[in-house]
């Protein structure tokens, strides 16, 4: 089928990824010594989300440059 | 517990995930020109697609809310379900049985069933399997939409058609292919959904060492969490080891399983029949775009499975460890209560501020109509009558002493733990996206077996493609309509879901004989095949009418006709109901064979029957494209995990 499902993938989580590192840097402290021991959680998880999705578009676009969708 | 609330960072990530899964639907769309596109992928997905979506049909929400509750009520000993049920059934697929499936070109397990034996062996496969999909998918969304109601304050109806309706819209547009693409992205969006939360209860409790520690303090005397009657013990070891309660004997492990069941029962006939049979995950494996592809799906699947005890079992775990350290002030969630029931309990609470304790322990009790822990409850009264105390305090007193668990709350109430805004809406659209992912999964093998299996074969054959397409996508629409009149019938009479699995239960258990039989034994008959089947189930209800699980009044847990033999579990009646069920069916399909005539001649069982068909070559596959080796690493994998949690 002509979709490459990273494509969606990778944008999907990016665009996920890059909100909650955004939230994270304006958010109060406080809800992360409510919710979780501390850590600013979105800051560090939405890095992970914004790696792993750049790692999906990346690996899409090389795809397709060498002419092998999927 | 009180409601989640939501920010409108969370709404966000939840309508962008609602979003692309949709808009994965119109992209496909243009794609589909025949009914094969729309029903079977036209066989074209590579194969990390077709794995992960493998793995993601299955992942619905037992997996990951049923396998917690299991996780916090029976320890690590769940991950047999894993490591002794789904991987080795996963690579006997992989190897043995899916030449068989791809090969013969079969466009669903029914209609492979039909090759090799007759129409009345497919017809009765097809029509158990095509109701369950729909009773399957009914019952998940019923419980998708009670806890969007519970915890978020969702109207239960919206919830349930908004759900439904997303799927459709997906579904309907790029069928089969938008199913398994979506689950995929649903796949990444589930593991990295709850990796965080797992991560920040393990840390909170102290570490992976700290929670074994715990949990053998508590294996020791587990009636002081409730979980277990007063006066139960066991080793230290019951939460944390696998092997060892086991073999220790079915009074000696939470389960309450002795080994042969758990051997034999659930790794050898449940997880066989369930992985090597089940459309719903064979389908995806069918979709793939080669043999090679399509015998490498289960594989490839396999390996994400084998790491899901992390992400699904051991939150249980950290949940019972956390409930046992008073520090953490978290516990196990009790039975969802209405509002009314505890504004009730705290007008009780102030009345008996001043009686008798042991009279307002039972008035606190019947109030609430939970068993309650009777120190705290004690302490309660006391407190409120030497102060009077708030109701919010009251109630949440109330809440911590009820002493019974409502273990399918384990994830949610980690989840409301650990996650702040913005976490919160990522946890929950993966919960929400193990749902969907279920239910777009068994619509999409409902809609195949239907056109295919059940319209074409009898209703209508000989019709043109368009004719075959147009009733895919009807067929897709009463599918998901007839799932939401099966919630609604779910969310009114719990008692007839019981009945209903169990139902299937007795249909599913005899099933793998049939299979192994159809492939390996050219002399099998479609007579023996088809009597067969049906002594098996006839096995199972009549197995469980006579036997029964300790605590269980006779009646629809079993029993009803006579009480034979009582397992000290409901577990352990199903392992052995399962293994009875499968023996039963593969010595009368055996011995009806043998009586009847063949109907079917060697040319006609070729690439159906494993003595009659050239095996696949794949010598000049690179090594790590070759299923026998790829499955010997994963079993190796297995073992050592195995010895790992011995």
């Amino acid at each position: 089928m002509g979709l490459d499902i990273r494509l969606p993938i990778g944008l999907m989580f990016t665009l996920v990824g890059v909100l909650l590192v955004g939230y994270g840097l304006f958010s109060p402290q406080e809800i992360y010594d409510v919710h979780s021991l501390g850590i600013n959680v979105n800051l560090i998880w939405g890095g992970v989300l914004v790696m792993f999705g750049a790692l999906m578009l990346f690996s899409a676009l090389r795809g397709r440059a060498a002419g092998q969708p999927k | 517990m009180q409601a989640i609330t939501l920010g409108w960072l969370d709404y966000s990530i939840l309508a962008i995930y609602v979003a692309f899964v949709v808009g994965i639907g119109f992209a496909l769309k243009r794609y589909m020109k025949t009914s094969s596109d729309f029903l079977t992928s036209g066989r074209s997905i590579p194969t990390w697609v077709t794995g992960l979506a493998f793995i993601s049909a299955n992942l619905g929400a037992l997996e990951l809310v049923g396998m917690a509750a299991s996780g916090a009520k029976y320890g690590i000993a769940t991950s047999h379900f894993y490591w002794v049920g789904a991987i080795p059934a996963m690579v006997f697929l992989a190897v043995f049985m899916m030449p068989f499936y791809y090969g013969s070109k079969a466009r669903s397990v029914p209609e492979y069933l039909k090759m090799r034996f007759d129409e009345r062996v497919r017809t009765l496969n097809s029509v158990a399997f095509a109701v369950m999909t729909v009773f399957a998918s009914g019952i998940s969304m019923n419980a998708l939409a009670k806890l969007l109601n519970q915890l978020l304050g969702w109207n239960y109806h919206l919830a349930l058609w908004i759900c439904s309706g997303v799927v459709l819209v997906y579904v309907l547009k790029g069928g089969l292919t938008s199913a398994i693409y979506t689950e995929v992205l649903q796949f990444f969006m589930i593991v990295l959904g709850f990796a965080p939360v797992v991560y920040l209860g393990l840390r909170d409790a102290g570490g992976w060492t700290a929670v074994n520690n715990v949990l053998h303090g508590v294996a020791q005397n587990p009636a002081t969490l409730h979980l277990k009657e007063a006066g139960t013990t066991y080793a230290a070891n019951a939460w944390t080891s696998a092997w060892q309660p086991l073999l220790a004997g079915p009074a000696n492990n939470p389960m309450g399983v002795d080994l042969f069941a758990m051997v034999f029962g659930l790794g050898f006939v449940l997880s066989f029949g369930y992985w090597c049979t089940n459309f719903l995950v064979v389908q995806r494996a069918m979709a793939a775009k080669n043999m090679t592809a399509a015998r490498n799906t289960p594989l490839v699947a396999a390996v994400p499975k084998m790491l899901f005890p992390a992400l699904v079992i051991v939150p249980g775990m950290i949940a019972v460890a956390l409930t046992a350290m008073p520090a953490k002030s978290y516990r196990i969630p009790p039975p969802i209560l209405s509002a009314e029931v505890y504004a009730q309990a705290t007008a009780v609470v102030k009345a008996n501020a001043q009686a008798e304790p042991q009279t307002g322990v039972q008035a606190v009790h019947d109030a609430l109509g939970k068993k309650v822990d009777t120190a705290k409850v004690i302490a309660l009264l006391k407190d409120q009558a030497a102060q009077p105390l708030a109701d919010a305090q009251i109630k949440d007193r109330l809440y911590g002493a009820i002493a019974e668990y409502d273990y399918d709350g384990v994830i949610l109430s980690l989840v409301k733990k650990y996650c702040p805004t913005g976490l919160l809406g990522l946890a929950l659209t993966a919960l929400l996206a193990s749902f969907m992912s279920g239910m777009a999964g068994n619509v999409t093998a409902f809609n195949t077996v239907w056109t295919y299996d059940l319209y074409q074969a009898y209703l209508a054959p000989h019709k043109s493609d368009d004719h075959y397409m147009w009733m895919g996508k009807f067929i897709t629409v009463v599918g998901i309509l007839l799932s939401i009149a099966c919630a609604y019938f779910a969310s009114m009479y719990n008692n007839a879901m019981d009945i209903i699995q169990l139902v299937f239960g007795f249909v599913n258990a005899p099933l793998f004989a049939t299979f192994l039989l159809g492939m390996f034994w050219a002399r099998c008959t479609g007579t023996g095949a088809f009597l067969g089947l049906f002594g098996g189930i006839g096995t199972s209800a009549l197995f469980h009418s006579m036997t029964i699980a300790a605590g269980n009044a006779p009646g629809v847990k079993g029993g009803y006709l006579s009480v034979v033999r009582a397992f000290p579990s409901e577990m352990a009646q199903n392992f052995w109901l399962a293994s009875f069920a499968f023996i039963a069916c593969f010595t009368l399909t055996v011995v009806i064979s043998l009586a009847t005539r063949r109907t079917k001649t060697d040319d006609e069982l070729t690439g159906l029957v494993y003595s009659l068909t050239p095996k696949v070559v794949d010598a000049s596959q690179a090594w790590y494209q070759r299923p026998a080796v790829l499955g010997t690493i994963l079993l190796i994998g297995c073992v050592v995990l195995n010895y790992l949690f011995w």
